[in-house]
This record gives C-alpha cells, structure tokens and sequence, in this order.
C-alpha cells in the first residue's frame, strides 16, 4: 500500500532527532488522532536560510516518512522559499500516499509552518498572518486549539 | 524470500490440508446441486446434513437448530435482525456490550435508527461484561442479550454461562458471538444456555465465506433470505456446499483438539508475554490476564503508533495486528481499547499477537526481541517519548 520511497523514509528516516540549540521549533498533532510532530531548526538570522533542521514523529508509517521528507526539502531553504512548502509536494516527493494517509502529509506542512512561527515570535515579530488552520482536528494538527 | 511467522491466527487461519482434501471433490465430482433430487444432487446434500451433524456436535447442539451463513458477521446481523423483528410485539430492547465486533454494535445502531432500544453495557478494565450489570440492565421491554464469547482484540472470555442463566431465569433470548471461541474454549449451548451462537469456519483452520448460526428450538428465526427452500426456507441460494463441507470439517478437528492446543497455545502466549512485559519497559497487557484466549496476547507500548510496528515487523518476517487507527481506515483507535480504560495515544500503539499451532517457542523469543528493538527504534523518533524522559 506505500511506495518504496515511503518504505525508504520510514525504515531510514533523514534528520531525526533533536537540535539542543535550536532557534526554530514547532509541534502539531494530537495524540488523539494517533500522530504528533515535533520539528526543530537552526535557522540564520542574517539569510535567513534554514541551516539544520530535524524532527521528532509519534505516528504511523506515513507521518514518519512525511516528516523525513519535509525535513529534506526544507534544509538549506530559506525561510520563505520552506513556507511554501506544500503537502502535495511532500506527498509527491514520496511517490504518492494512499488517500486515508494524505492528512499526515498536511501534518509535514503544518510542522514547518508552526516553527517558522516560533522563529518570528522568539524574535517579537507578529506573524499571524502564517497560520492557517482548516479546523477540522484530525486532518489539521494545530494541537494548541484543539486539545481537549 | 525470509521465513515468515504468521501471528496472525485471531484475523485468519490456514486452512488445515485436511480440510482442503475433505472439500476438494465437492468441486469436481460431487458438484451437484444439493435441491436435485438425482445422484450428484443427492450427495451433495448428504455433505451438508453431514456437516450440520459436525457443527451440532461441536457446541452440544441438534443439528435441526444449525444453519449456514456466508459469515460470521451475516450470522451476527441475523440473529439480531430476526430476533428483534420476531419479537418486536413483545418488546424493543436489546443488551449489548460496548466491546463487541462491529458486526454486532452497527447492527445494533441500525435497530436504533428503526426504534428499537440497545443499552451497551460497560466493561471493566480487562474488557468484562459482569453478569450483575446484565441483570440489572433487564426490563420488561428487553427481548434479547447478545455478548461475545471472546473478545476478538484483547481475548478476554466473557462469563457466558452466567449471563446464559440470567436469560434463562428471565425469559430472553440470549445470543453469543462466538466467532473468535469455537475451536479455543469449550462450548456447551446447553449447560451454558445459550439460545443463539454465531460461528465462522476460518477462524479455526476452515474456509472463508463459510459460517453458520444456531438457534435454539422453539426461538423464532426470519427467513434472511428469500427465494429458495434452502436451510429450511429461512436462506435462500444455492448451498455453498465445499465451503459447508470445509466448516464441518474444520470443526470436527478443532473442538476434537481442544485441550491440547489450549496448552500450547497458552504456554506460547504466557512466554511471550512474561518475556515482552519483562524486557520492554512502558508496556502494559491488554484484556484479562488469565480469563482470555488461549492464543491472543494484546500489549499496549506506551509512546509509539501501532502501524511503525506492524511495518517493522512485516520487514523481519513477522504478521500481526493493532488496534491503532491507521490501520483501520478511520481516525478513531480502537473502541475495544478505549472502553477498558486506555487513552487515545496508549490505544494507538498497541499490538495484538494471535498464536497458532504451527507457533513455536522460538516464534516467541524471535517476535520478543524484534519488538524490542523496533519499539526503541520508535521511540527514538517519538516527541512523546522525549516528553516523558525530560519530566521524568
């Protein structure tokens, strides 16, 4: 039911881990629909390029291999160039996810997008304008509304 | 190819080489029709009575009071539908346990929707139903008490003969799901007083598509389907007689086998439990420690998603089940899980392991230490997990 490159992503994820000093970090999910993802960067301030970046995932195979693969396609972008960074380029990056599987590749995007937000608000700079949140709890993530 | 080991024996089982070579002439030779009254159609009929026989003898029954289903979920939905149609002028009630297979529980919401009344009753923390609860659930309206036998995720053997009693003494029709317990535990319809069973062969080494439903005598049983004078007028359509010839069969070797693989099975699941709970920390066992199916071990690791499991396993060879959402289609852990007490997140990763007679003990340590690995491997990746360390 998965593609080898989700196969590839889940057995061998990129970047996992943690970033002790990381400048960047955003956490979405809840556990209640079964997947969390935590993800951590190191981003420059002066280019504003994102320099490391690694993740943490509770979750099934998909949401492990969208999360490597976010992690991937965001390193060494900068922040503007990762904000657009959609989940139907992660999906496609991993050769397609079955249909059930599509909300944890928005759960990649929303990851990114919640820590390039810690990054602004660390920095005292309104970035409210960044979120996006569909409400629906178990296709969209933003844990801090909606756990109950 | 690797050696693969098949833990899987609560979703299916392989068809036992018996079985096959029992039902293989009825494809070919014996293809008649069993409503013919010439030679092929007359010996095709005499497999099915001889079946029925089998299936009587298995749980203590008449064979007037078998009949064959394509399922055990069709069994299930019948002896719900019918009964609650046949007595619709005595009453609307219907008890029912909130840990049933869902062939029973969306039934049940369906008889809700055409008015009829269904108390679900709770279960305690090793998914019991208690016979208290179910007497004390008994009005004037109820007309029927259907609790499982066994419970298909975490084995848990329900007080049948109790609640069987308590039907008794107050008049109720009282249906068992037996599906995961014939061919695990012995069944008696009689000493336990169960009015309706419901059965399925694949769980005991039989065919798929081939289940079958007893129904007391004297309790009223709709026809399901019309059409045809088939399971005496109350299933219409041809007899799927290899497939009825098969469950015979398989019944037959199952319940004649019983003791002997209870011992095993057990021995099998006690070692592998002792040794998962003993070597992988955060890990807790599902279901009733010793009241449960000899073969089902159920255990919750806390901070992982059940499906990394079952992928990680599926690499090393190894076939089982979870009770986690993404591998049910639906967002939604569980409700087996939940209704024992367990949160979202510990009902996501949990794992169920169903051994099977061609298990060994070298099944076991092999299925123990991958699963010690894989969970560290997950954990490592897990925000929970990290959470947990760093407030710890």
């Amino acid at each position: 039911m998965y593609s080898e490159k989700v196969m590839d992503h889940f057995t061998n994820p990129r970047n996992v881990g943690e970033i002790e000093d990381a400048n960047a970090v955003g956490q979405v999910g809840n556990p209640k629909c079964g997947d969390i993802m935590k993800i951590y960067m190191k981003i420059n301030d002066d280019t504003k390029v994102i320099e490391d970046v690694k993740f943490k995932t509770f979750g099934c195979g998909a949401a492990i291999a969208t999360s490597s693969m976010a992690t991937e396609l965001v390193k060494g972008k900068t922040i503007d160039e990762a904000l657009e960074l959609t989940n139907q380029a992660v999906a496609e990056a991993l050769d397609g996810l079955p249909p059930i599987k599509m909300h944890c590749s928005n759960l990649a995007e929303e990851a990114v997008h919640a820590a390039i937000i810690n990054y602004y608000e660390n920095k005292g700079i309104d970035a409210s304008h960044l979120k996006s949140c569909t409400g629906d709890c178990c296709c969209c993530s933003h844990s801090d509304d909606h756990n109950e | 190819m690797t050696k693969r080991i098949y833990v899987d024996n609560a979703a299916t089982t392989k068809v036992a080489p018996e079985v096959v070579e029992a039902m293989l002439p009825y494809f070919t030779e014996n293809f008649g029709n069993p409503s013919s009254i010439y030679a092929e159609g007359r010996e095709a009929k005499k497999a099915i009575e001889r079946a029925r026989e089998q299936v009587a003898t298995a749980i203590g029954a008449d064979p007037k009071e078998i009949y064959f289903t394509g399922s055990g979920s069709e069994a299930d939905n019948w002896a719900l539908r019918s009964t609650a149609k046949a007595l619709s002028s005595k009453g609307n009630h219907i008890i029912t346990s909130a840990v049933e297979h869902h062939a029973i529980l969306h039934t049940c919401q369906d008889l809700e929707k055409q008015g009829y009344e269904v108390t679900y009753l709770p279960v305690d923390k090793y998914g019991m139903v208690s016979p208290e609860d179910v007497k004390a659930a008994i009005k004037d309206t109820t007309i029927l008490i259907s609790i499982m036998f066994a419970n298909n995720e975490i084995g848990t053997i329900m007080p049948i003969a109790e609640i069987g009693e308590i039907a008794k003494n107050a008049g109720i029709v009282f249906h068992t799901d037996a599906v995961q317990a014939v061919g695990n535990v012995h069944i008696d319809v009689n000493e336990m007083n169960i009015d309706m069973l419901s059965l399925t062969a694949h769980k005991f080494h039989g065919p798929k598509g081939s289940g079958a439903l007893f129904v007391r005598n004297g309790v009223r049983l709709i026809s399901f389907i019309t059409g045809g004078a088939q399971e005496r007028m109350r299933r219409a359509g041809t007899e799927n007689v290899p497939g009825i010839v098969g469950l015979g069969k398989a019944i037959e070797l199952a319940t004649a086998n019983i003791d002997q693989k209870q011992k095993k099975l057990t021995a099998l699941r006690d070692a592998y439990i002792k040794k998962v709970l003993e070597t992988i920390p955060y890990s807790h066992l599902n279901g009733h420690p010793t009241k449960r199916l000899p073969g089902n071990a159920n255990i919750s690791f806390e901070f992982i998603e059940g499906e990394g499991m079952l992928l990680s396993l599926d690499m090393k060879g190894i076939s089982a089940s979870s009770g986690s959402a993404c591998t049910s289609g639906s967002l939604d852990p569980s409700h087996v899980l939940l209704a024992i007490g367990l949160k979202h997140e510990e009902a996501h990763g949990s794992l169920r392991v169903s051994f099977g007679e061609d298990n060994t003990m070298e099944d076991v340590n092999y299925i123990a230490d991958s699963l010690k690995e894989i969970v560290e491997r997950l954990r490592m990746m897990s925000p929970l997990y990290e959470e947990m360390l760093k407030n710890k």
